[in-house]
């Protein structure tokens, strides 16, 4: 069995690309170093002038005109289920944001990487929170770019138990090739209790839910790593050195630096880190989450 | 002992002084100024090339971090394309080489010529500038995607301008030759007796014409929207992502054509020179490279297919591309087909032209994997695609580029090369271009995403091979490059037409005079490549009269 539905079709036109390439590679350059030797000056002193040759260059016209269309036939008629997903498939949502994949099922549960059950189709509704990114699962051999303001979306049927790499394909800026996950193919059981287990998000901190949710964790850490943006680790009350409208300016964090590095996070940069990396979330994160987050903030002393 | 060639100075002797070449009016000298400026630039891009295979040795931090990476192969790809691969070619060579083909004294616009040599070294300031100030160079990517290129802080308005003002360059080169080539034909030449580089730069400047506006207008709109924050591609201030991306690729497919209708050009050149025998179907290389420039121009939307595109769009780009593939492959079949009955001398040039055909056969035929829908949505962004446009560009138009070097470097310098080591130099650059890109097709297949700082362990082994290969491929070019400069200054004086070519560039000394020409050339007999000590064969002579 394939991992996917869409191995089958897919393999089948890269197989028959890729023949007739080695083919026509091989052809050409056998013919080729035939005739460098064949016709050096040392074996044929003097040249023949061919001008043209109708009847061959017809038949070399017209041979590749063939081929090529049978191979955009394949391409197409392979791709052409990709566009539409079967009716009652079951939808998860796929968000993807700077460099963190977050997977919402159905029942409204979220993972940060994807699983699914065996043999269901199964349609990914893409939505990207931020820049351009791409989910791509090499082993299902289907991609398809998240857009920010665009909805996107892909499907596919898992066939067989495993777990495969998922890849963020479209450049998303500096940590793009750390945006990876795994999808996970269950038997339908496993998967409903896999679903029944996931720990319920509501035992967590609710700060700590606002800040996994928007991929605040991927370049802000916990424990006092430094990743892309300052730790949140005793962030509150800490003194920093930031860039402000170009001057270097001394301040203890607070409230008050917190919401406006929420909301307009690049009018003061904490020195020694990258300007125009973190977006503003005036629009996404609420007053009241915000409280939340300063809430957990405190906590993580 | 015949001196009566030295008769007039010639072109380096003419004038002297930094001076007289700054501002020099001389095709031959701007040609030559170009080929300094944009060899300076390959051999820095290349330089970022290896760094990058390096740090690609082995999964995990090797020599740089992350952010660093994303810079490199920004700068890397924008230095290749707009300062090294979309100028190369017709800069250098066209401008070197268009008049004495055509048999005239210069281009039509002498000055608009200084002032395109000037605009590219404006240009190529401005991205070099982008690495001493700010954040540092851009981070996008060459493709400028939006909404990252709008908000990340890394100096992308900067990049973008520099790529706005070498486009200005290449509009005016484009112009200058479409002018010469309608005006400037020495007497008795029509467009059906012009060499088939005249005919495929012909082909080129209009695309560098007509599509270069574009792209000049599109990165014009990325820096409003980083500057004046009008919302025009990112759709948190109302923009439209996907516009970006037909604008962007509106101009840059067709400038793959930029790359390679002059490459396809040179090869054209050699291949007839080498064998001693005319071009195998000439009407059909000159009138495909119209078709080619022609088709390309709406086949941009392969490069799109998984950003959501309709299924009808998807159909026609893809059918579309197919059909671009149509007159390149005839092609492939003339030339091959013109070494048929040849009376071949195995030379560099001729060695550099196969390799072309080979590479740029290997970056045709991956393309059409590319092209069939299918099969695009599981390689598009994978290393695929970066093998995929390294054979094209590099294994092809720039492998054209170093035989373009190898065949016109005794009539710019009267002196001839090292042989022996021209032909190691070609079998180092030939095999360590292969193994350093074939394995990435592989790796591609496997499922690498591009722009990867870091990947799994299950790709190490082919990254390995690749950069192994960057090794052997850059001795070469150090081979490659120090003979060129060595034989330039201790070369064996050679005659002005060591090849025994036809064409008229083969007909005045070596290096020619100012004014090209001391007498008027004389055009050959029966097209431009109808050697007179060839054969004709019976059966030609009677199609010849049917028409
Ligand atoms: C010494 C020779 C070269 C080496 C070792 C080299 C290597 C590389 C590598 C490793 C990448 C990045 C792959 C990735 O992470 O996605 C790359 C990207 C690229 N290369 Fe080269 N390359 C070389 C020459 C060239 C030439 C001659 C050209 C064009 C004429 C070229 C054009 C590009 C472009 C356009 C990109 C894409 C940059 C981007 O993703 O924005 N390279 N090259
Ligand atoms: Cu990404
Ligand atoms: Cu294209």
């Amino acid at each position: 069995m394939n991992a996917s539905n869409f191995v089958e079709g897919v393999d089948f036109t890269m197989y028959l690309i890729l023949g007739i390439s080695v083919f026509f590679l091989v052809g050409i350059t056998a013919v080729m170093i035939y005739f460098l030797f064949r016709y050096r000056k040392k074996n044929n002193p003097v040249a023949t002038n061919i001008t043209h040759n109708n009847k061959l260059e017809v038949i070399w016209t017209v041979v590749p005109t063939i081929l090529v269309v049978i191979m955009f036939y394949y391409g197409w008629a392979e791709y052409k289920p990709m566009l539409r997903a079967p009716k009652g498939a079951m939808e998860i949502e796929a968000i993807g944001q700077m460099w963190k994949w977050t997977f919402v099922y159905p029942d409204g549960k979220m993972s940060d990487s994807l699983v699914v059950p065996l043999d269901k189709p199964v349609k990914l509704n893409l939505v990207s929170k931020d820049v351009l990114h791409a989910l791509y699962i090499p082993a299902f051999r289907v991609k398809q770019d998240v857009t920010p303001g665009v909805n996107n979306m892909m499907w596919f049927t898992a066939q067989k138990l495993g777990t495969y790499d998922l890849f963020c394909a479209e450049y998303c800026g500096q940590l793009h090739s750390y945006m990876l996950s795994t999808v996970t193919v269950l038997e339908s059981s496993d998967y409903n209790t896999w679903l029944v287990t996931q720990p319920d998000l509501s035992d967590e901190h609710p700060g700590l839910t606002i800040l996994k949710k928007n991929a605040c964790l991927s370049c802000h850490s916990r424990d006092g790593t430094r990743l892309v943006g300052p730790s949140f680790k005793g962030l509150l009350g800490r003194n920093e050195v930031v860039i402000r409208d170009g001057n270097e300016t001394e301040l203890m964090v607070d409230r008050d630096y917190i919401i406006e590095s929420i909301k307009i996070p690049n009018a003061a940069i904490v020195k020694g880190y990258l300007q125009g990396l973190m977006i503003s979330y005036e629009t996404t994160v609420s007053d009241e989450e915000i409280d939340q987050i300063i809430n957990y903030l405190e906590s993580l002393k | 002992m015949t001196v009566a060639a030295l008769s007039q100075p010639n072109f380096f002797q003419a004038k002297k002084g930094i001076a007289s070449w700054l501002f020099t009016l001389d095709h031959k000298r701007i040609g030559l100024l170009y080929l300094y400026s944009i060899g300076f630039f390959f051999i820095v891009a290349a330089g970022l090339g290896v760094l990058m295979r390096l740090e690609l040795l082995n999964p995990g931090r090797d020599l740089i971090d992350a952010q660093t990476y994303n810079q490199v192969f920004t700068l890397h790809g924008v230095i290749m394309i707009f300062l090294f691969i979309i100028p190369s070619i017709p800069a250098v060579f066209g401008n070197f080489a268009l008049p004495l083909l055509l048999g005239t004294d210069d281009v039509a616009f002498p000055k608009l010529n200084l002032i395109s040599w000037w605009l590219y070294v404006i240009g190529a300031l401005f991205a070099l500038f982008t690495l001493f100030y700010g954040d540092g160079p851009a981070d996008t990517g060459w493709t400028f995607y939006a909404p990252y290129s709008v908000r990340t802080g890394t100096n992308v308005s900067m990049t973008v301008m520099a790529a706005f003002v070498l486009g200005f360059s290449s509009i005016l080169t484009g112009l200058n030759f479409i002018v010469t080539i309608h005006r400037l034909k020495t007497p008795g030449m029509g467009f059906n007796q012009m060499p088939l580089f005249a005919w495929s730069l012909y082909a080129t400047a209009w695309i560098q014409l007509l599509a270069t506006p574009i792209i000049g207008i599109t990165l014009l709109m990325i820096v409003a929207e980083r500057v004046l924050g009008i919302g025009l591609f990112d759709p948190s201030i109302g923009g439209d992502p996907i516009l970006y991306q037909h604008l962007f690729w509106i101009y840059s497919h067709p400038a793959v054509y930029i790359m390679a209708l002059p490459a396809m050009g040179i090869v054209s050149e050699v291949i007839p020179t080498f064998a001693q025998r005319t071009i195998f179907g000439y009407k059909a290389i000159a009138y495909s490279s119209m078709a080619i420039a022609f088709v390309g121009y709406f086949v941009w939307g392969h490069h799109m297919f998984t950003s959501g595109m309709s299924g009808p769009a998807g159909f026609i780009f893809s059918i579309l591309t197919f059909f671009v593939a149509i007159p390149t492959a005839v092609k492939v079949f003339n030339w091959v087909a013109t070494l048929y009955k040849g009376s071949i001398s195995i030379e560099v040039p001729l060695l550099f032209a196969l390799a072309f055909i080979f590479n740029f056969s290997i970056g045709g035929l991956t393309g059409l994997v590319l092209g069939a829908l299918a099969t695009d949505v599981h390689v598009h962004d994978t290393h695929f695609v970066v093998a995929h446009f390294h054979y094209v560009m590099f294994g092809g138009a720039g492998f054209a580029f170093f035989g373009a070097l190898h065949y016109w470097f005794p009539k710019i310098w009267g002196k001839m090369y090292n042989k022996a080591m021209a032909n190691l130099a070609f079998i180092l650059l030939f095999i360590g271009f292969n193994l350093t890109y074939f394995p990435m097709l592989i790796v591609g297949i496997m499922g690498m995403p591009r722009r990867y700082y870091d990947y799994l362990p299950e790709f190490h082994e082919m990254n390995m091979l690749s950069t192994f290969g960057s090794w052997i491929m850059i001795t070469g070019l150090i081979i490659m490059i120090i003979n060129l400069v060595v034989s330039k200054q201790r070369g064996a004086k050679v005659s002005g037409n060591p090849w025994n070519g036809i064409t008229l560039d083969w007909q005045t000394s070596s290096p020619p005079p100012l004014h090209n020409f001391d007498k008027m050339p004389v055009l050959p007999e029966g097209g431009p490549y109808n050697y007179p000590d060839a054969i004709s064969t019976h059966e030609e002579k009677e199609k010849k009269d049917d028409e």
